[in-house]
């Protein structure tokens, strides 16, 4: 019963949230909510930690923790399927439909303006990242000293991997290197 | 069934090295699935973002289906996707079984501190890459200004601008100003 719940939980979940991985945290909290034998809000700050700190889609990661918690492995899989399966559908549907309007005017149009808009919102997501991950807005708001709107240490290691995956020669490295790279100098030098 | 079986390897890969959910996959994805594979055209793959933005689900998972739908239909679809989610599962299962504080580790924070200010190098060469490939004219010039202030600094739901953008791409397009 409790795995059945689990499943139309994240199914409700996955068919409702539009928009990615932040905005599955709304119905979460909402699901804790209501069950807070599943999960406490602490639960969801924590797991929001190690989201980002571990690979993977984030709302996946919710959905496996939250499903691990009630219900151990297969809870986790139960839960994920659930949040999957809607959209699998979904998409599919949308895609037979695209493959078929490709050549469509309208769709072709549409598309003309989708995708300088999405690559403007990636162009948003890297300002999230560099807010995050480089940025130190609160230091620098405080004591209006120019020098303190970065970390220096993260402001380097972003502009050295800038420069790196700007050289010709290296074009052929794979960017997980770069990753695992950061992972080093980020224990060695903070 | 062996393309199957390596759509699902591909994308079990994108799924591992992707740290920080949907926009940290990019780059990664343009790697494996444009450059390598040549599964779809990195104009396809912004397609797809697209889509995936303004339909429910996670957009990293939506944009696997629809390229694992193109090259393998439903059974591609599946593949991908399973392939993409498996590893968080494996990993996340493991976190929550044996690991509960690892966020607070100070090893983990220190490494992820540094893996941070690389992913935002990668995701700023996939801000030029895909200014390249979407950005062709002025009115997509000034497409791309507005989606990026909106959504980025005045905050408003990626999904309304996704929605303006096929309504001014609409309008566009009536008028005569698409380039093909």
């Amino acid at each position: 019963m409790t795995y059945l719940l689990l499943f139309y939980e994240f199914f409700k979940t996955g068919l409702f949230a539009v928009g990615g991985g932040l905005a599955t945290l709304p119905f979460i909290y909402d699901m804790s909510a209501r069950y807070p034998e599943w999960l406490s809000v602490n639960d969801i700050s924590n797991m929001i930690a190690v989201s980002e700190s571990t690979p993977g889609p984030m709302g996946v990661n919710m959905a496996t923790y939250t499903g691990y918690t009630v219900g151990g492995a297969l809870g986790s899989v139960i839960a994920t399927v659930g949040l999957v399966l809607p959209s699998l559908v979904i998409i599919v549907i949308i895609a037979k439909f695209l493959q078929k309007f490709q050549e469509n005017k309208l769709v072709k149009h549409a598309f003309y303006g989708l995708r300088p808009a999405v690559a403007g919102l990636i162009a948003a997501a890297a300002l999230q990242v560099m807010k995050v991950a480089v940025l130190t807005l609160d230091k620098f708001s405080e004591t209006h000293n120019i020098l303190n709107l970065a970390d220096p240490k993260a402001l380097l290691i972003c502009i050295a991997t800038l420069i790196l995956l700007y050289l010709k020669p290296l074009k052929k490295i794979h960017p997980i290197v770069y990753i695992l790279c950061g992972a080093v100098i980020g224990v060695l030098i903070y | 069934m062996r393309k199957l079986l390596e759509m699902f390897i591909t994308f079990a890969k994108v799924g591992v090295m992707t740290f920080g959910g949907g926009y940290a996959m990019l780059p990664i994805l343009e790697r494996e699935v444009v450059s390598n594979k040549k599964w779809a055209t990195s104009e396809e793959l912004l397609n797809y973002f697209a889509v995936g933005q303004c339909t429910p689900g996670i957009i990293a998972v939506n944009t696997a289906t629809f390229i694992g739908y193109k090259n393998k239909g439903v059974p591609g679809a599946v593949a991908a996707t399973a392939g993409v989610i498996f590893p968080s599962l494996i990993i996340i299962m493991l976190i929550a079984a044996f690991l509960q504080n690892f966020a607070e580790i100070e090893f983990v924070q220190h490494a992820f501190a540094g893996v941070r200010a690389v992913v935002a190098a990668l995701i700023i060469q996939a801000v030029v890459k895909f200014f390249k490939s979407g950005v062709k004219d002025v009115t997509g010039f000034v497409i791309f200004i507005l989606a990026f202030v909106l959504a980025g600094l005045l905050g408003i739901s990626s999904v309304y601008v996704v929605i303006g953008a096929l309504i001014v791409g609409l309008i566009a397009g009536r008028l005569g100003r698409c380039k093909e």
